[in-house]
């Protein structure tokens, strides 16, 4: 039942573009998409910039990561240091991403490094606000015994906070996940000269209508399934709990 | 009081971190061709103010962010009214709606630049669908979302179709679809950007763009403390309206 819209679309489309009516220029037609589709596929090239954009989006998360869980897990411990924090959180938060654009261009140049430090300033703020709230959750008694143990407070964190926040920590990890594949395209689309979304700026500029559409499709399953996996992922998680 | 220290304390956090700042770029620790200042940056910044220069790049910028975001606020609430009332609807939307949800904004612009060309059309176009999904969702969800009692109540009162959709399930969805049209604003103002800064339109990310090519990073810093203030103040605008608009909600 859900397949009869987008089917529907596709066969309207290659019969208006075949009457004319859509210009082929800008909407191509889909036969001709699927072609394009199969022929960079089958060549390699967009496996080679899917891998590429998974590199920058992977590195984003990492970097984000390790930020956000250990930050967030000294600013939840400490209550007056979150306190502190609190507006400059605020006012560093609602940064749009691609603002950093133009500064990570000067920083590190067209390199993978660009765009994830970019994804990663997007990926880090869910991580930091999950973990502060589910290190700020942890039973303090749990705390109480890694302090009466002698445990100094690097290893308070390492042993007790994170791992009883992990939970948390890890719904933080999977929103950022989905994000930091979208920023990362974004910033290809943008400026930098890898991966998926620069394939697309660089057909749509030398005209290739065909494969502009069909590595927007094949993004839009990418998304599809990244999302997918992450979802199940976390569904795992959740039963194991 | 209370709340005074904590604040006061608050501010010197952050004035701190501005001194860092300053210290680093003063021991010259990254390259200061692209490290300025927050003098620099602010001075900048207040130049662009007294000068008038920032207004029509910013105008244009919140011009197009708003488009998108009212047109995708129209869209998503109609659809999302639709797909929730009729269960053929949903069947053969949501699949296509699921699936399109993920799609990073950003990557129709390039077929958008394809059929639509170097426009501000286009740019609202790509602003609209990047925001439409939260609100469609957040729709989809608080029209389908009546209690089951309020349903018969409206059914016992004899209401036509659109009597109960404006009466009941409206006041019903609002909420779901204020926290989707929050999550939108933001959406709206990271595709503008991007699609200034793809399309060469003029703009606050064009601005940007274009000063880092000439390696004037005074500017890239201005624009990105000019940008986050437009992030605080969308969310912060669109909260207060939330509240005043849900005033009559029990807290």
């Amino acid at each position: 039942m859900g397949a009869v819209l987008p089917l529907s679309v596709l066969f309207l489309w290659e019969i208006l573009s075949r009457l004319g009516v859509l210009s082929e220029d800008g909407f191509s037609r889909p036969t001709r998409f699927f072609v394009a589709g199969a022929r960079a596929l089958a060549d390699g090239t967009l496996l080679q910039q899917t891998a590429q954009t998974f590199a920058a989006a992977a590195q984003a998360l990492l970097i984000a990561a390790l930020a956000g869980i250990a930050l967030g897990a000294i600013l939840g411990l400490f209550r007056p240091l979150e306190r502190a924090a609190q507006l400059t959180i605020d006012a560093l938060r609602p940064i749009p991403s691609v603002a950093l654009i133009p500064l990570a261009l000067l920083l590190f140049g067209f390199s993978r490094e660009m765009s994830a430090a970019v994804a990663a300033f997007a990926c880090f703020w869910p991580i930091l606000l999950v973990t502060i709230a589910s290190v700020r959750a942890i039973d303090v008694r749990m705390l109480e015994v890694g302090r009466l143990l002698g445990f100094p407070f690097a290893k308070i964190i390492w042993k007790v906070a994170i791992p009883a926040a992990l939970p948390g920590i890890l719904v933080g990890i999977r929103v950022a996940a989905g994000i930091a594949i979208v920023v990362t395209v974004t910033t290809e689309i943008v400026t930098n000269p890898r991966g998926l979304g620069f394939a697309m700026t660089m057909a749509a500029q030398s005209l290739q209508a065909d494969l502009v559409w069909a590595t927007l499709l094949w993004v839009g399953v990418i998304g599809w399934l990244v999302n997918w996996g992450l979802e199940r992922l976390e569904r795992r998680w959740l039963r194991y709990r | 009081m209370k709340r005074l220290a904590w604040f006061s304390t608050s501010v010197l956090f952050l004035a701190a971190l501005l001194v860092a700042w300053k210290l680093a770029a003063d021991a010259k620790l990254v390259n200061p061709l692209w490290f300025p200042g927050p003098d620099k940056s602010f001075s900048k910044l207040f130049e662009w103010v007294t000068t008038g220069s920032l207004w029509a790049p910013l105008g244009q910028t919140v011009w197009r962010m708003f488009a998108g975001w009212l047109l995708a606020c129209a869209a998503g609430i109609t659809l999302g009214a639709a797909i929730a009332s009729s269960t053929l609807a949903r069947r053969l939307l949501q699949p296509s709606a699921e699936f399109l949800r993920p799609l990073p904004a950003s990557a129709i612009l390039p077929p958008a630049i394809l059929v639509l060309g170097f426009s501000d059309a286009m740019i609202v176009f790509v602003v609209a669908f990047g925001c439409v999904w939260p609100i469609l969702l957040g729709a989809i969800h608080g029209f389908g979302s009546l209690d089951q009692r309020l349903t018969e109540v409206s059914r016992l009162l004899n209401l036509s179709a659109w009597d109960r959709a404006w009466k009941f399930q409206l006041p019903n969805a609002l909420p779901h679809i204020f926290a989707g049209m929050r999550v939108s604003i933001a959406i709206a103002l990271i595709v503008t950007v991007a699609s200034e800064m793809l399309s060469s339109q003029p703009g606050v990310g064009y601005l940007m763009l274009v000063a880092a090519r000439a390696f004037r990073s005074a500017d890239i810093f201005a624009g990105i403390i000019v940008l986050g203030m437009l992030g605080f103040l969308t969310n912060y605008a669109t909260q207060k309206l939330e509240d005043w608009l849900l005033r009559w909600r029990p807290a």
